[in-house]
């Protein structure tokens, strides 16, 4: 296996985009990739796509071909591949795209993601969502994905691992990156009342605690980390890329306080980068619910289980706290949620860091940035960490 | 020719329910959502009231004003609802008969969302401009619909109001209108539904937000003014934040848009709304103030007016019709069930 560098970034704005349509949004996010690396299409030898449910919220199918075509590579007639794994679709679309060059497969890849949300009404995009859970076992019995995790945050509370205020505290904290960030959906700092006091969706979870119905779309390039300074200076390193499941419905884990899935794809990771959490300098954690924050910085072993809430209450996690700085882009909360694009935003926004160019929230001397992206209630779960050269 | 509103009429049904009695029966916050919406109360038909019945009271109570005006002497009758009561079969033709307005002349419903009655307007404008007629009557009413536990039920009212539209003793020149038109589905109800489908958000900046934006800046390019050189002003209101928040965006003072601010009270009157809020102003208005008003309807467009009170509205007869504050006393508070039976929301069998 040979090592891997991403040499190219690109992302739309995310948000309600009310004037572009899904394959605009892709074309967008990928030709900024490309212009990112200094190449043309031409060199491109593979497509990646990570995208969640195109077929019900646009009825589009057939995403790869659409995405090979309108981005003028289908005349080239490169794989295009559309890979789909819940929240967690851009996270294992990245993956899939590094071992395809990892393996001498393919070179020069690309490795989009994508989701058009705000053509369906709010009642339906709920729906979809909660398509991500056991459709048989808790969606079909009228359990939503937020009454799940809604159940998760009682039980951590039940259980005095956290408080509702350390949960609440995970919003506030993308909020204020957010704050920072040209491309977030929501670009405004909040104080932790408008969190506790925003309306109940499933309690103790409210408004303030879910992330947002968004547009966007995102995009990276993946080469050989040998030839990366063909094309640019400003690459960083793929030091790990892993993944792991878990059962489909919460209810059969002995634990649900702790997302099993998580912590079997960091260990890996780390063992693959040759480092361990304390190495880590910025994180994109798959914040779609406050409380999965919570469980994620437990889960990769940035804190022992209980400490995590006081970690956001206290700003550790601000990007200039000087630990490891915790969803600098805003996160799903803030810098907005298309879910098949978030895992790929993520890949974006560490690289950024690394790179240096990451402007009013730039994390000083990052060296290693790990990136966690989830499915459904960690039935999926991609790890990567990223290396700055 | 001075072509401009000689007299105006308004109505709205005495019967009103709470958001938190609503949000009582549903479940939910009804308290919270009216403080979101800013709306207190809205306005309920009793269940012998429609828009035709609505249409007639403003209109009547637009006749009583000007007594010396022929009803003859209307050649146009334009009623705007999206609540009509017959699907085929117009309601302008009743509202001309019951002020005494037939048969020479012409007769039409309009329907344009929330934008009907503006449309009319400017309709009648057009006809008495040109000379086809010598008085048009435009009226905006409805009697809307908010399907049972939709967000919509919290602000669906009814109440309207009737403009006689002229070129003689005007007592509101219409300084210029134009308008600002898209197709942009944000709220529709097809044919045989009884409940409106709206997209959610999407009926706030693309629609609402973007048209009447557009159709203001168009406004105060064409007539050189700023938002200080109107002394009043009112836009569509399907709730009490949006055109709070639309003034706010345009550089408008909330002074400004107080007067013609009713939804509070009673509610989105939907093709009522803007005529309404209009009418509330000329109840105060003294001569020489000048009034900005935009509506919206979805589908979607908003109808801009630049208009100016004359002199005439010392000598008009304003007191022989019910002002709109004194229309707005005396209200009966509906519990929901009461409110269910009035709107026909209870389907019986057989």
């Amino acid at each position: 296996m040979r090592d891997v560098a991403i040499v190219g970034i690109g992302a739309t704005q995310f948000g309600e985009l009310w004037n572009n349509s899904f394959r605009s949004l892709g074309i967008e996010a990928g030709s900024r990739a490309i212009e990112d690396a200094n190449l043309s299409g031409d060199e491109i030898d593979a497509l990646y796509i990570g995208n969640m449910s195109a077929g019900r919220f646009i009825s589009q199918q057939h995403i790869d071909a659409l995405i090979a075509d309108y981005s003028g590579m289908a005349t080239n007639h490169i794989p295009a591949t559309r890979v789909e794994a819940g929240g967690a679709s851009g996270g294992v679309a990245f993956r899939e795209a590094v071992i395809a060059v990892a393996s001498g497969l393919h070179h020069t890849v690309m490795v989009g993601g994508a989701e058009k949300m705000t053509d369906l009404d709010d009642a339906s995009i709920n729906s979809v969502m909660d398509a991500t859970a056991d459709a048989e076992w808790e969606a079909g019995m009228g359990l939503t994905l937020t009454s799940l995790y809604a159940i998760i945050a009682r039980r951590m509370m039940f259980e005095g691992t956290v408080t509702r205020e350390g949960i609440a505290s995970v919003a506030v904290n993308s909020h204020f990156h957010g704050a920072l960030n040209p491309g977030a959906q929501f670009r405004k700092a909040i104080p932790i009342d408008t969190v506790l006091k925003s309306g109940p969706v499933a309690e103790p979870l409210g408004v303030f605690d879910c992330a947002p119905i968004t547009d966007g779309a995102a995009a990276v390039i993946l080469c050989p980390l040998e030839d990366a300074k063909k094309y640019t200076d400003k690459y960083v390193k793929v030091s790990a890329t892993s993944q792991a499941s878990d059962t489909l419905a919460l209810f059969q884990r002995p634990d649900i306080t702790t997302f099993e899935a998580t912590r079997a794809a960091a260990k890996r990771a780390y063992e693959m980068a040759g480092i361990t959490a304390r190495d880590i300098n910025v994180a994109e954690i798959h914040d779609d619910y406050t409380v999965s924050g919570i469980m994620a910085l437990q889960d990769l072993g940035f804190y022992k289980k209980g400490e995590a809430g006081n970690a956001f209450l206290n700003g550790e996690t601000h990007f200039d706290a000087g630990k490891v700085a915790i969803n600098t882009s805003g996160g799903l909360k803030a810098r907005g949620y298309p879910v098949g694009a978030s895992g790929v935003a993520q890949i974006v926004e560490i690289t950024e860091q690394l790179r240096g160019t990451a402007d009013k929230r730039q994390v000083k001397n990052a060296k290693y940035g790990l990136a966690q992206s989830v499915g459904g209630t960690g039935s999926a779960v991609t790890v990567s960490i990223l290396e700055a050269i | 020719m001075d072509v401009g509103i000689v007299s105006y009429g308004a109505y709205v049904p005495r019967y009103r329910i709470k958001p938190e009695e609503i949000g009582r029966i549903w479940g939910v916050d009804g308290k919270g959502m009216g403080k979101g919406l800013l709306i207190f109360q809205k306005s309920v038909p009793s269940p012998d009231e429609d828009v035709v019945t609505i249409a007639t009271e403003a209109a009547r109570n637009m006749m009583a004003r000007v007594p010396d005006v022929d009803p003859k002497e209307i050649g146009a009758v334009y009623v705007g609802s999206e609540s009509h009561p017959y699907a085929v079969k117009p309601t302008s033709t009743i509202v001309a008969e019951a002020i005494d307005a037939t048969p020479a002349m012409t007769a039409a419903d309009m329907e344009f969302a929330c934008k009907a009655g503006t449309a009319g307007i400017q309709v009648c404008m057009g006809l008495v401009g040109s000379g086809m007629v010598k008085y048009g009557v435009a009226i905006g009413a409805d009697t809307s619909q908010g399907a049972p536990g939709d967000a919509l039920e919290y602000s669906a009212s009814a109440g309207g109001a009737s403009y006689l539209i002229g070129s003689e003793k005007v007592i509101a020149k219409i300084n210029k209108t134009l308008s600002f038109t898209t197709d942009t589905p944000d709220f529709w109800r097809r044919e045989g539904q009884p409940y409106p489908l709206h997209g959610g958000r999407f009926t706030g900046e693309p629609a609402y937000f973007r048209h009447i934006t557009s159709a203001a800046k168009m406004m105060f390019d064409a007539m050189g003014t700023k938002p200080e050189d109107y002394t009043y002003a009112v836009f569509h209101q399907p709730n009490g934040k949006f055109p709070t928040r639309v003034a706010t965006q345009l550089g408008f003072t909330p002074e400004q848009i107080e007067c013609g601010l009713l939804t509070p009270n009673i509610g989105n009157t939907y093709s009522g709304a803007v005529p309404l809020g209009l009418a509330h102003i000329l109840d105060k208005a003294k001569a020489g103030d000048r009034i900005f008003v935009v509506s919206y309807g979805s589908g979607a467009g908003s109808d801009a007016f630049d208009i100016t009170v004359t002199d005439e509205i010392t000598e008009y007869k304003r007191d022989n019709a019910p002002v709109l504050d004194k229309v707005m006393e005396n209200v009966v508070y509906l519990d929901y069930g009461t409110y269910a039976k009035f709107k026909g929301k209870i389907v019986m069998s057989g």
